[in-house]
């Protein structure tokens, strides 16, 4: 758990300082996230002492995971309390977010499951 | 009088520990998980959506400013860094998924994300609102870090810019699965990924809850859109104002 732990606030650490190095728009832990998927894609295998702690980040990651939903509650709640900021402009606002975001979400799945069958018929018709 | 007195100084001194506002935190959570499960995982029961109205009816009932609420909830906010640095994991198991959707994932960014600045550009548009409420709103579909980055470098205001994703998160958390149902969307790679991209981290816990394939694709969405997006913006951008 402590040594997951590390690598996981390690590959942050990094993911932190290369974006404030390179001053990149993409933040940190989203470089760390890149960073550690190539090391586990790159260097798994070769290296045998990645391979023991292997098992143990993947369950300290996933125990991490479940409880995603948990660590949105806090912004969360400031949204509630600063709501008043969006002033007049709440109720289109919201308008604008119930139909853009289902929107968006019904075409990015539909044109991808169109994509995926479409790769399926023409594997099976060779 | 006495012994209330003693209960109001005990209040003063809890209230100002961040201790009391992590309990209350994670027992709201607990409340709207529990909610959740007992509702086969309803997603118009979102534990998140649950968690916030809970503690923030706490914090309005005992005039509790944010600010003090949030000198203990970072806490649990700081660990949404690793959280986000541990997705590598999930991915890395489903690589070979990945690598075989290769084609579609590829299509879905790159219609996707156009298609989502666009949708909220033409309704902001319509609704009338100004030229900087539109710059504000324009990266809502992407991670909140990201999508105040972007505000600010096209001129939005990224406090609002924050307020704005994080609702469209849990929009679609909480209506995206009645919406891919209406539309007969199965495919859970697909489906994953729409909730990824449409509604980032949010989208992506509530599709982790549901299933592991779906939850890998939304991971995988949030990350490349987010990537995606603030480049795609500012290319889009010159061509609409």
């Amino acid at each position: 758990m402590l040594k997951s732990l590390f690598i996981i606030f390690f590959f942050q650490l990094l993911g932190e300082a290369i974006q404030k190095f390179f001053e990149i728009n993409i933040p940190g832990p989203v470089i760390g996230l890149i960073l550690l998927l190539l090391v586990f894609i790159f260097f798994i295998k070769s290296a045998p002492p990645f391979r023991k702690i292997k098992k143990e980040i993947s369950e300290t990651s996933h125990q991490i995971i479940n409880y995603l939903s948990l660590l949105f509650v806090p912004i969360g709640v400031g949204v509630v309390m600063h709501i008043n900021y969006l002033g007049d402009n709440l109720f289109k606002i919201l308008a604008i977010i119930i139909i853009g975001t289902l929107s968006t979400l019904v075409f990015v799945a539909y044109i991808m499951e169109k994509i995926i069958n479409l790769e399926k018929k023409n594997v099976k018709r060779r | 009088m006495l012994k209330e007195d003693k209960l109001y100084k005990i209040w003063v001194y809890l209230q100002a520990e961040p201790l009391f506002w992590i309990t209350l935190t994670l027992g709201a959570y607990l409340v709207g998980d529990y909610l959740y499960k007992k509702s086969k995982l309803n997603p118009l029961v979102n534990p998140v959506a649950i968690s916030i109205l809970i503690v923030s009816s706490v914090l309005l009932l005992l005039d509790v400013s944010y600010d003090r609420y949030f000198n203990g909830a970072k806490f649990i906010h700081f660990m949404l860094g690793p959280a986000t640095v541990a997705l590598a994991i999930p991915i890395y198991e489903k690589k070979n998924l990945i690598l075989k959707e290769i084609k579609p994932i590829i299509f879905a960014i790159f219609l996707g994300i156009p298609f989502a600045i666009l949708v909220t550009f033409y309704l902001a548009k319509f609704f009338n609102l100004n030229e900087d409420i539109i710059l504000t709103m324009i990266p809502r579909n992407v991670t909140a870090p990201i999508a105040m980055g972007i505000a600010e470098l096209i001129g939005g205001i990224p406090s609002l810019t924050a307020i704005i994703t994080i609702i469209t998160g849990i929009i679609g958390a909480s209506l995206g699965t009645f919406a891919l149902n209406i539309f007969k969307i199965k495919d859970m790679s697909a489906r994953g990924f729409g909730f990824g991209l449409a509604s980032h981290g949010i989208g992506t816990a509530r599709a982790m809850s549901k299933n592991k394939t779906a939850g890998v694709f939304a991971a995988l969405a949030m990350g490349l859109s987010g990537i995606a997006t603030s480049i795609f913006v500012l290319i889009i951008i010159k061509f609409i104002f």
